[in-house]
């Protein structure tokens, strides 16, 4: 993370063009897989990423089962072409770490509790990477929970900020991230109850509030961009057998 | 997946009424450390060691060092390495095997803190660029889990890299000397449980609250890293109570056990 001679500003913009405070271009559809119960492929600037949700079904090895509540199980994994330098198939440490923090990212909405003995899987898999995979793959994740009909008392947003050139950035792409000062991914509900806060590089106290303000004010905005997806999918007019068209939902 | 302890609804209610009237079981205040020992240079075949207890919790950090390749995209600057051992005599819920998700995170919010804060000056560990660079490898091993082992692991790594001496001379590379440290990073944890924050959580505490939040601070009081941890929620202040509490008992626990 060394500050090199690259300029992350011109005119005030970052390096594509963005304000300090801007999204890159998101682009979510849910219902992409037809196997899985629950699918999401979203876009966040170059990153391309695919979920899917299987369950709840029997938990196999059968020793994993809990008594009172389903488990939830994450995989985050890469493509191996995902990346510049072709990353070795299989999970490493840090797909570990993130498969971990992800998915405590979501349990507290889900209402495991409705299905005892079960496992609710989400796969997530980063076909393209650009910075901010985790936080993308979180976003899908919950889109396809919701697709797939898993009870959660909200949806889950998440979005990162970062530090370039000492000013506090939203959703850092891949030059911002690795030349940057530092990085704070946050995922959260829609009433701002944080699920995952992570951090790396060098803040302030009064910069990592700023940062986690930032990276929350992203995530609303995300939140917004996961309801229309849903309610895109869901409200589309549907022939019941010998009924006339009705609207599932508006 | 498993490695949560499991307590007995007698004992979690037990604490959660303490809690309710301020009071933690071992009498502490909710910001309070447990007593902190460091013991520098136990082993003598690592090039740093040290031995933490955090109360009864125990973790040893050895540090060796050898010479190695770079990575391409740094040839230039050293490496380091951070593993961890959560191993099955340190606690009931830990088993054989290799490192489960807990492991690995442990070793990587340690990896975090000491590399975030730039505490070891990488560049000054290459010994022919592009072919040569020190590498330092931090093992973590956990030998009493009684609470937070993560504060005291991260305690031990930097307490370890500030008393490792580079082998040079086993290496025919020169006379050894003392390994450069730049910054003392330490880590702070407090658990959140019904909007009561609790530093240094015990075992038992830890197995009643669901939601854990580690801050990582360096000598110039700036936050180099942080990890919240577990199933639960916090609310953006309590993101910065933590913050604000952890920044002070970092500074200090550095100038007690570490500035001397």
């Amino acid at each position: 993370m060394d500050e090199t001679d690259i300029s992350f500003f011109k005119d005030g913009l970052r390096l594509d063009g963005r304000r300090a405070d801007q999204l890159r271009p998101v682009k979510i559809e849910v219902g992409v897989l037809a196997r899985a119960d629950g699918s999401c492929y979203i876009e966040m600037g170059g990153n391309k990423v695919i979920a899917a949700v299987y369950g709840p079904r029997e938990v196999h090895p059968r020793h994993l089962q809990e008594a009172t509540r389903a488990i939830v199980r994450y995989r985050y994994n890469m493509a191996s072409f995902s990346v510049e330098e072709r990353k070795r198939p299989g999970p490493d440490r840090r797909s570990h770490e993130l498969s971990k923090v992800s998915r405590e990212a979501l349990e507290p909405v889900i209402m495991t509790s409705f299905f005892p003995r079960s496992v609710i899987d989400v796969f997530v898999e980063v076909l393209q990477a650009d910075a901010g995979t985790r936080t993308a793959g979180i976003n899908a994740a919950a889109v396809a929970l919701a697709d797939a009909g898993i009870p959660m008392k909200s949806m889950i947003s998440s979005c990162a900020a970062g530090k370039v050139a000492d000013t506090i950035v939203l959703d850092p792409m891949k030059e911002e991230d690795n030349f940057g000062q530092a990085d704070l991914p946050i995922a959260m509900t829609p009433n701002g109850d944080i699920t995952l806060l992570q951090m790396d590089g060098s803040l302030t106290p009064d910069e990592f509030h700023r940062a986690v303000e930032m990276a929350m004010n992203g995530a609303r905005d995300i939140y917004e961009l996961q309801r229309l997806a849903l309610v895109k999918k869901y409200s589309q007019m549907v022939e019941l057998p010998g009924r006339e068209e009705v609207h599932v939902c508006d | 997946m498993s490695v949560t302890n499991v307590i007995s609804e007698i004992k979690k209610d037990f604490i959660f009424n303490l809690l309710l009237k301020g009071e933690r079981v071992d009498g502490r205040t909710f910001d309070q450390y447990r007593e902190i020992s460091i013991e520098r240079d136990v082993i003598r075949k690592a090039e740093g060691s040290a031995l933490v207890k955090l109360g009864s919790s125990q973790v040893l950090v050895g540090v060796k060092m050898q010479p190695g390749e770079p990575f391409q995209d740094s040839p230039n600057r050293g490496v380091i390495i951070t593993n961890a051992e959560l191993v099955p005599l340190a606690s009931p819920s830990f088993e054989p095997g290799p490192p489960n998700e807990v492991g690995i995170e442990l070793a990587r919010v340690v990896d975090r803190g000491v590399r975030e804060s730039k505490a070891v000056d990488l560049e000054a560990l290459c010994i022919v660029p592009g072919k040569q660079v020190w590498i330092i490898f931090i093992d973590v091993h956990i030998l009493d889990d009684c609470g937070n082992i993560l504060d005291a692991a991260s305690l031990g790594a930097i307490a370890a890299l500030l008393s490792t001496k580079v082998p040079a001379s086993r290496f025919g590379l020169g006379e050894d000397y003392i390994l450069p440290i730049r910054d003392i990073p330490i880590a702070t944890t407090a658990i959140e449980f019904n909007d009561v924050l609790m530093f240094d959580p015990g075992v038992d505490e830890e197995a009643i609250a669901n939601t854990k939040l580690t801050i990582i601070s360096t000598i110039n009081g700036n936050i180099c890293g942080s990890q919240k941890s577990g199933t639960g929620m916090l609310k953006p202040e309590q993101v910065y109570r933590i913050i604000d509490i952890a920044c002070e008992k970092a500074k200090e626990i550095r100038e007690k056990f570490l500035e001397a």
